[in-house]
């Protein structure tokens, strides 16, 4: 059952609205819906990847941080150059805890910041020599580097750098892939297209280098896209595909490496977890080498277990009884986490709003628990994820796209959720509103989330959040009404 | 002019601009034969594109140049 019915949503929706004026409101109505089970295609609903309205506060990123921070800042061996000021690295850096193995500034780079650090003269004069002059310097002091990618800030563009040019000659000079990325952060609206840049870039420069070379293949072969490693993910998603007897060839791109990436094309199959910033490529290999993809879900047992029963029915009957065989090893695991935290988490409503691929695919999670979604959206989804999003959300739920500041306040202020699940930027807001809440981009410095390990963190963290004391401390001792006090609190009682 | 991919799916094919990043499925495809493939293709979403026919392709998904011929944005 929804929070509200679809009639009370629709009014709350009317009422939000109405602050705005006459334009901005028609546009706005636009990028709000009252989900329908019922239907098959999104696109009458929602509007999805168009241009914030100039005046709101909006949560989206730019295309650098889409290519950057997302695609190509993962991989651990190969070193990307934020070209240009140095602010949009600084501040980027190590952000999204993408975990490697690896000792860093030796064989892995990912939380280090490799920047040309514009000045005015590089503006006025062009920085392609800098660029030049840094690359041989990355080489001289860190020679394990595997490659390097050129991720371009809004400058470069601006001033018309040809990094292509600097690029091929640095590669034929080093005989390393040199790979540049035109991720100028205001491309596109959001960090979506840089997502796209970032896997046009994989696919023009990487994956066909080894095209033709001889390459160990196994029946089982398989690679994982568009898992980043935020807290150790894509670990706990890799344990479960080898139990089940497949070979895990390459991860993309958290804890990934070049070589990996050059070696994806031999797999059988991708799989691709976020398929928001992953599917390009996946579409590509399929075209090229005919390697089918499959999107899979590994939030929460039920998907868990879903999605590793689809995997299984692309292989023979030795994988088939491997899905059987992992799922009967974790149940009874995943069954004392339920067991644990379903009566502490019970019938508490959530609302989501994360970047691409999260609010569809934790929802499952969610109700494994016995929670409910009440409102979900996206940062920088697109109609394709919305079509996907109705099937797994329940009817007249409220579902948002880029949603501005005020709309979810207000929202959050009307749906009165136990919980919010959301980022960095509307953490604090709601702290102070007196309500519950988790980071779901970074896991909130705790992860990893996915797989049977990861749910069981995943229910616990919601439970800490959820019961924890302090929510009933929020009202000053001089307000009204005292605050309930620790004692008195059943949750502690119980305890 | 726009470059499209082909994609077939359970339901049939499945229609993909990358530029936009529009998806959706076809619901009919003018010429459909090994000889001749391709002519005017209608979306889900209402919108329809021209591919000039030729001979099918020998496997998909196939990536084509498409002609806009009404709807979708």
């Amino acid at each position: 059952m929804a929070a509200l019915t679809r009639e009370e949503t629709q009014a709350l929706v009317q009422e939000v609205l109405e602050v705005y004026p006459e334009k901005a409101k028609k546009d706005r109505a636009k990028h709000l819906m009252i989900n329908d089970k019922e239907l098959e295609s999104s696109k009458k609903c929602i509007t999805s990847n168009r241009k914030s309205l100039p005046g709101v506060m909006t949560m989206r990123g730019c295309a650098y941080a889409g290519s950057k921070g997302v695609v190509w800042g993962p991989i651990k061996d190969i070193i990307s150059i934020s070209h240009g000021p140095i602010g949009c690295g600084q501040y980027a850096r190590a952000g999204r805890r993408n975990y490697y193995v690896g000792t860093s500034g030796i064989d892995s780079f990912c939380e280090m910041n490799f920047t040309s650090d514009f000045q005015e003269k590089d503006i006025v004069f062009g920085g392609d020599k800098k660029l030049a002059k840094l690359i041989n310097e990355i080489e001289g002091l860190f020679p394990l580097n595997k490659g390097i990618s050129i991720q371009s800030e809004c400058p470069v563009g601006l001033i018309g750098d040809d990094i292509e040019a600097v690029a091929k000659k640095a590669a034929k000079e080093l005989n390393k892939p040199v790979v540049p990325v035109r991720c100028e952060g205001f491309r596109g609206v959001s960090q979506s297209l840089g997502h796209h840049i970032a896997n046009d870039s994989v696919r023009d420069w990487i994956i066909s280098n080894r095209d033709g070379q001889a390459f160990e293949k196994t029946p089982y072969d398989v690679a994982i896209l568009g898992d980043y490693n935020v807290g150790g993910d894509a670990w706990a998603s890799r344990i479960l595909l080898e139990e089940m007897g497949l070979r895990v060839v390459a991860q993309w791109s958290g804890d990934g490496t070049l070589a990996e990436m050059e070696n994806t094309p031999f797999v059988k199959l991708n799989l691709l977890h976020c398929y928001r910033s992953m599917n390009y490529i996946s579409r590509h290999m399929e075209e090229k080498y005919g390697i089918p993809w499959l999107e899979y879900n590994f939030f929460g047992p039920t998907k868990i277990k879903a999605s590793l029963r689809k995997i299984a029915s692309l292989f023979d009957e030795s994988i088939q009884a491997g899905a059987e065989r992992v799922i009967e090893k974790y149940t009874p695991m995943m069954d004392a986490v339920i067991a644990k935290y379903k009566p502490r988490l019970q019938g508490k409503k959530v609302m989501l709003y994360v970047g691409g691929l999260r609010p569809r695919h934790v929802v499952g999670a969610y109700e494994d628990l016995g929670m409910e979604v009440v409102g979900a959206g996206y940062e920088f989804a697109h109609n394709d994820d919305y079509d996907r999003t109705i099937k797994e959300m329940g009817d007249a739920t409220l579902i948002y796209d880029d949603v501005t500041g005020f709309e979810f306040e207000e929202f959050v202020k009307a749906m009165k959720p136990d919980l919010i699940g959301s980022g960095i930027k509307e953490k604090y807001v709601f702290h102070k509103m007196g309500v519950p809440f988790r980071q779901l981009h970074s896991w909130d410095y705790s992860g990893p989330y996915h797989g049977c390990d990861g749910f069981a963190i995943f229910a616990k963290d919601m439970d800490l959040t959820l019961n924890n004391p302090c929510w009933n401390m929020m009202q000053a001792p001089w307000q009204e009404k005292p605050a309930k006090s620790l004692l008195k609190d059943p949750l502690l009682k119980a305890a | 002019m726009a470059n499209i991919m082909i994609r077939k799916s359970e339901k049939g094919y499945v229609f993909y601009m990358p530029k936009r990043d529009i998806e959706d499925s076809i619901v009919s495809m003018e010429f459909d034969t090994p000889g001749k493939w391709g002519g005017e293709i209608k979306l889900g979403n209402g919108g329809a594109y021209f591919i000039e026919p030729q001979v099918a392709p020998e496997r998909l998904p196939y990536s084509v140049r498409a002609r806009r011929i009404d709807g979708v944005e």
